[in-house]
């Protein structure tokens, strides 16, 4: 028996299972890997210092195939049901969502309103840089898939997207309110006080569920 | 419109915006380029040209430069920057074009047509086909005699009115603005005469030999 001046652990709740983290670390790697090499093409810089266009250009490609691959088996082989219910609650956006993309203070459920914009925004970007790289490739074997903005679309794809990212990663790692979290995307656990003063709605239908 | 279709019509929203994009997005980054400062546009390729390489990028002395002609010839010849200068300058404003994607309108060059060369360089009967080697080795790319000798095709010396930069082919590349640019062989340093044409590098890549600019896409010549 634990003896008495021994405090208890914290109480924690599973906030994102198996599939969930492997879905975000799937595409995290990715996202950093085509980063990397995509802007080894994109910047002159960098192109003419690394200056193996031919070899850059084919880990990009393959690491996108890679990409498409890896997610389709998450979606197909993953928590389906788990899954489907991520996309019902992020393009959800309640009348309490509103409220605190305006500032107030409203109750939240697993993923804040920032949280389901950011979501929104990654899968739409996703799915486009996946349309404008198939393009770009394919327009250079098939000259009448040459569109005149594709290019444009994936370099501003690019930037929103590093935007996109340096504001997750200083949330995720640096904000003293949200860094908690990050438990939740490592291991799959939050602290229960935590999310009860942060997603409070999340917390209230977990224990209505449990209860039943 | 409930809570959930509030989301899912951003969502869709960003992809029709992506859509639109593919066929419009060049006239924003159009906008975009005007409008940043030129510290951004020296690490940021702005100014709607993209510098490529597949090995280091050549650095030659123009004073040391030699560009070879070998091949069905009289006999084998070198020319300096000089030499070049000296046969009838060609002027001409032509568009570039990448296959990647990217354009470049009204780009004005000067230099040597190849119907010069080929008379200075005492090039004999039989040749159907000009190897254009680059000093950036492996790169080459090769044209037939008929593309060649097209009046807008030139060795070219000056690019909008100076001498071509080193990251544009210094001293001396190749432009054939009716196909795409990797037909346009940067830092030239030989010319090989030939009866039948070679894939060149990208060629030997997949590209296509023949890469004439569509004229669908707005790309049209």
């Amino acid at each position: 028996m634990a003896s008495a001046s021994e405090p208890a652990a914290p109480p924690r709740i599973e906030r994102f299972n198996r599939t969930e983290r492997v879905l975000h670390w799937t595409h995290a790697a990715s996202f950093v890997a085509l980063l990397v090499t995509g802007l080894i093409l994109y910047l002159p810089s960098l192109s003419t210092l690394i200056a193996q266009r031919q070899i850059v250009k084919n880990v990009h490609i393959w690491v996108a195939v890679a990409w498409a691959v890896a997610i389709a088996l998450i979606l197909v082989l993953g928590d389906r049901r788990r899954l489907a219910e991520d996309w019902r609650e992020i393009e959800t956006i309640d009348r309490d969502d509103r409220r605190w993309l305006r500032r107030r203070r409203a109750p939240q459920g697993r993923f804040n309103a920032g949280q389901k914009l950011n979501a929104l925004l990654t899968a739409g970007f996703a799915l486009l840089f996946a349309l404008s790289g198939f393009l770009l490739w394919l327009g250079e074997r098939d000259h009448r898939f040459i569109l005149a903005g594709t290019g444009a679309v994936h370099d501003l794809l690019t930037l929103f997207s590093v935007v996109l990212l340096v504001g997750h990663l200083y949330l995720a790692l640096i904000h003293p309110s949200t860094r908690h979290a990050l438990r939740g995307i490592t291991v799959g656990d939050v602290d229960e006080g935590w999310a009860r003063d942060h997603h409070v709605k999340w917390v209230e239908a977990e224990r209505r569920s449990a209860l039943r | 419109m409930n809570d959930r279709t509030i989301g899912r019509a951003g969502f869709l929203g960003i992809l029709g915006a992506g859509a639109l994009g593919l066929f419009f997005a060049k006239d924003v980054t159009g906008v975009l380029d005007r409008a940043v400062p030129s510290s951004v546009s020296a690490i940021v390729p702005t100014d709607g040209w993209r510098i490529y390489t597949v090995a280091s990028m050549p650095n030659l002395d123009p004073a040391a430069y030699r560009l070879r002609v070998s091949g069905l010839v009289d006999s084998p010849q070198s020319f300096s920057l000089a030499d070049l200068k000296e046969m009838p300058r060609a002027e001409q404003v032509s568009d570039f074009h990448c296959v990647t994607g990217w354009s470049v309108q009204n780009v004005q060059w000067a230099g040597v047509r190849i119907a010069d060369l080929l008379q200075a360089a005492g090039a004999t009967k039989g040749v159907q086909a000009l190897r254009f080697v680059s000093a950036e080795a492996p790169y080459d790319d090769s044209l037939t005699l008929k593309q060649a000798l097209l009046p807008d095709v030139m060795l070219a010396y000056e690019m909008d009115g100076k001498p071509i930069s080193r990251a544009h082919g210094a001293p001396v590349r190749l432009v054939m603005p009716e196909m795409y640019g990797y037909k346009s062989v940067k830092w030239v340093n030989h010319v090989e005469l030939g009866g039948t044409t070679q894939p060149g590098y990208w060629e030997q890549h997949g590209y296509d030999a023949d890469a004439w600019i569509g004229r669908s896409n707005g790309l049209g010549v």
